[in-house]
């Protein structure tokens, strides 16, 4: 995370010293800022808030290796909350910054994970393993999940790619909802051919932070680290892309192999994020739009602000859907869409609808 | 389920069920009568039935019954019946020798149910309105929903035993029932007093409170549910959160995702911060039968026991 704000800095010290390059500096440099201070404020909240009340002086005291926390409320914060505010950052950040990278690479505003048959392919790939009741063996869901999601984008280019008229970013999205359809209706069928197995696939499908601990970030963490790092290198890339087929080649991109690069590291960013905690709808289709609408920034920011923003606004959607009807809980796909709507309309309104 | 390879092999099993019992349900009935007691069941039709859904008429006794319902198969089962049952939907697998087949009770198909020639079909849900399918064709249907109190199960059970001409056998297993509850709630006495219980529907902790037929049933040993605090969330089935559980500290946890989610004590004690729960530690981590805790038939007696006995070695061990 710090990691991307000094290498937005670097890039732009080293450009010109124009005015409007000076005040394109100030204001990464100030988002950045805004951003980690967000995700920092996000995080703390996480820890503090729970369905069980934990003194936050308690907290403080543990983390710097004291504290007067019984064993009972150590393992509540160290086993359950601490792995869950992490996996929740991963996982929104994940999800954030491949929105970031679908729109871009896509020029299509309405590009989310969800797109080109990611979220499908993973549902369709944890259907089956639990269908097959081998959902048992470690790290068999995930891995199927991750697969599947893979899959699916792997065959929405594959469509695309047979067209005679190329790659087009048209012909990859048509390509992408007909395979979305035709994965979720093979998933549904699965399903409904095993519906002692129903259970098991909703509960995978509504999403598993609830229950997640270590395991799961130790399982997200290098996927995503990897994808959110490509992502970051080729924020340039995405800025061309964004402009178009032809001016970004006649800029000198090699556009159906960056394309290719791009959609390959967002959709490993949605399949981790999918593995781990299920279908979360909204984070990537809103975080981004709202970040480049609040900051007018360009692609090249916003990357990296999607991460960050991305990151603190799962992390209190998590906040609010294991609080608000405590000791229950609410599936964060609601909290994610109920939150996500209203604040991305307020972002619309103010912004004017800017970009 | 997967014995039957073959369609055919299945309707060719299914007759045969269908041929033997209306033999045994004959039998049955006979023995009933020479047993002393008045052989008015075959003359009670045509009767009326004031069911679930309405009043239903059958004109005779009906020897070729379609259940919707895996509740419904047990209880038929149980009260002598089980030989008019000639199709059973795809999920009741108890008894073994019921007539499993494809129906599906989610979403049923009522051709599909034609097809068997019924002349009752017993539901406990009717998602896709299976009643005015079936009242087009003239198939008598009877509804028995979920319970939601004990009693509520004898009063199915009585009800099935009216309309398939087994009144007294039904009478006879409702009071074997009663008594065998009872006796769980007299074993355990004051064990279960103040003794609390997580109950597990699958792996993302989704949970029972008191006021669901389980919850009620599990009510009755006296024991206090830590999903009660969580009443407010959903309508009786909230989903509690890990932090709380963990706080919470029950004195059990009953399974009842042994068979949907290949949960078992182990893998409990396995999960992040699981480990110090006292009854992970005690050996307080009961294993229910999925299929069992989720039905209100007759078995509920012997979940009620498994229970029971749990209470029974925690109180020891603790005490």
């Amino acid at each position: 995370m710090k990691h991307a704000s000094r290498l937005e800095g670097t890039h732009l010290v080293g450009g010109s010293a124009r005015p409007s390059a000076v005040r394109a500096r100030r204001r990464a440099v100030r988002w950045t800022v805004i951003a980690v201070v967000t995700l920092f404020v996000a995080v703390v909240i996480g820890l503090f808030a729970g369905a069980v009340r934990i003194s936050p002086v308690g907290i403080i005291g543990w983390m710097f290796g004291g504290g007067s926390l019984t064993e009972q409320q150590k393992a509540i914060v160290a086993e359950l909350r601490l792995p869950r505010v992490v996996l929740a950052g991963l996982v929104g950040a994940a999800l954030s910054v491949s929105g970031c990278a679908y729109q871009a690479a896509f020029r299509n505003p309405l590009a989310d994970p969800y797109l080109l048959g990611s979220a499908a392919g993973a549902g369709l790939g944890a259907t089956i393993v639990i269908v097959l009741g081998v959902a048992d063996v470690p790290l068999a869901l995930p891995a199927a999940a991750f697969l599947g999601a893979l899959g699916g984008v792997g065959l929405a280019y594959a469509m695309a790619s047979t067209r005679a008229a190329g790659r087009t970013s048209t012909s990859l999205l048509l390509g992408g909802v007909a395979v979305a359809s035709f994965l979720t209706a093979l998933q549904t069928y699965v399903q409904q051919r095993n519906t002692d197995d129903l259970r098991a696939v909703y509960a995978f499908i509504l999403g598993r932070l609830g229950t997640s601990g270590w395991h799961e970030v130790w399982l997200a963490l290098p996927w995503v680290a990897l994808a959110c790092g490509v992502l970051l290198a080729s924020r340039r890339l995405l800025e061309v892309l964004s402009l178009g087929d032809l001016e970004a080649a006649s800029l000198g991109a090699h556009v159906a192999r960056d394309r290719a690069i791009v959609v390959i590291a967002a959709s490993l960013a949605t399949a981790a994020a999918v593995a781990v905690a299920g279908l979360i709808g909204f984070v990537g289709l809103i975080v981004p739009h709202a970040v480049r609408m609040a900051t007018g920034a360009s692609n090249r920011l916003v990357v990296g602000l999607s991460i960050l923003f991305g990151a603190a606004f799962l992390i209190l959607c998590d906040v609010l859907a294991r609080t608000v009807v405590a000791p229950g809980e609410l599936p964060i796909g609601v909290i994610t869409a109920l939150i996500g709507a209203p604040f991305f309309a307020l972002v619309l309104r103010r912004s004017g609808g800017a970009r | 389920m997967h014995r039957f390879r073959s369609p055919r092999g299945l309707v060719l099993f299914v007759s045969l069920v269908a041929a033997f019992g209306v033999a045994c349900a004959s039998a049955s009935t006979s023995s009933v009568a020479a047993g002393g007691s008045t052989p008015s069941d075959a003359a009670a039709y045509p009767m009326t039935i004031n069911a679930a859904n309405g009043r239903v008429t059958l004109d005779a006794m009906p020897t070729r019954i379609v259940s919707m319902s895996p509740t419904a198969t047990e209880m038929l089962f149980a009260i002598g019946a089980g030989g008019q049952v000639v199709a059973a939907d795809s999920y009741s697998n108890y008894p073994s020798d019921a007539p499993t087949t494809k129906l599906s009770a989610y979403e049923p198909n009522a051709e599909a149910i034609a097809n068997y020639q019924p002349d009752l079909v017993v539901y406990a849900t009717d998602p896709g309105d299976l009643q005015s399918s079936l009242d087009k064709l003239k198939i008598p249907a009877l509804s028995e929903p979920a319970a939601a109190t004990l009693d509520d199960v004898y009063a199915q059970m009585e009800q099935l035993g009216q309309a398939t001409g087994h009144t007294d056998e039904a009478a006879t297993q409702v009071s074997a029932l009663k008594q065998k509850i009872q006796s769980v709630i007299d074993q355990v006495g004051d064990a279960g007093k103040g003794m609390t219980y997580y109950y597990e529907l699958d792996d993302t902790y989704y949970s029972a409170t008191s006021d669901t037929f389980i919850g009620a049933v599990l009510g009755e040993l006296g024991l206090k549910n830590i999903a009660d605090q969580a009443k407010g969330a959903s309508s009786g089935y909230p989903q509690l959160s890990a932090e709380y559980i963990l706080q919470a500290n029950p004195d059990l946890i009953l399974l009842a995702d042994t068979k949907c989610c290949a949960q078992n004590a182990e893998k409990v004690a396995n999960r992040p911060g699981w480990s110090d729960l006292s009854a992970v530690k005690d050996g307080g981590v009961v294993e229910l039968d999925d299929d069992v805790a989720s039905r209100w038939g007759p078995r509920i007696a012997d979940l009620l026991q498994q229970v029971g006995d749990a209470v029974l070695a925690h109180a020891q061990g603790s005490g």
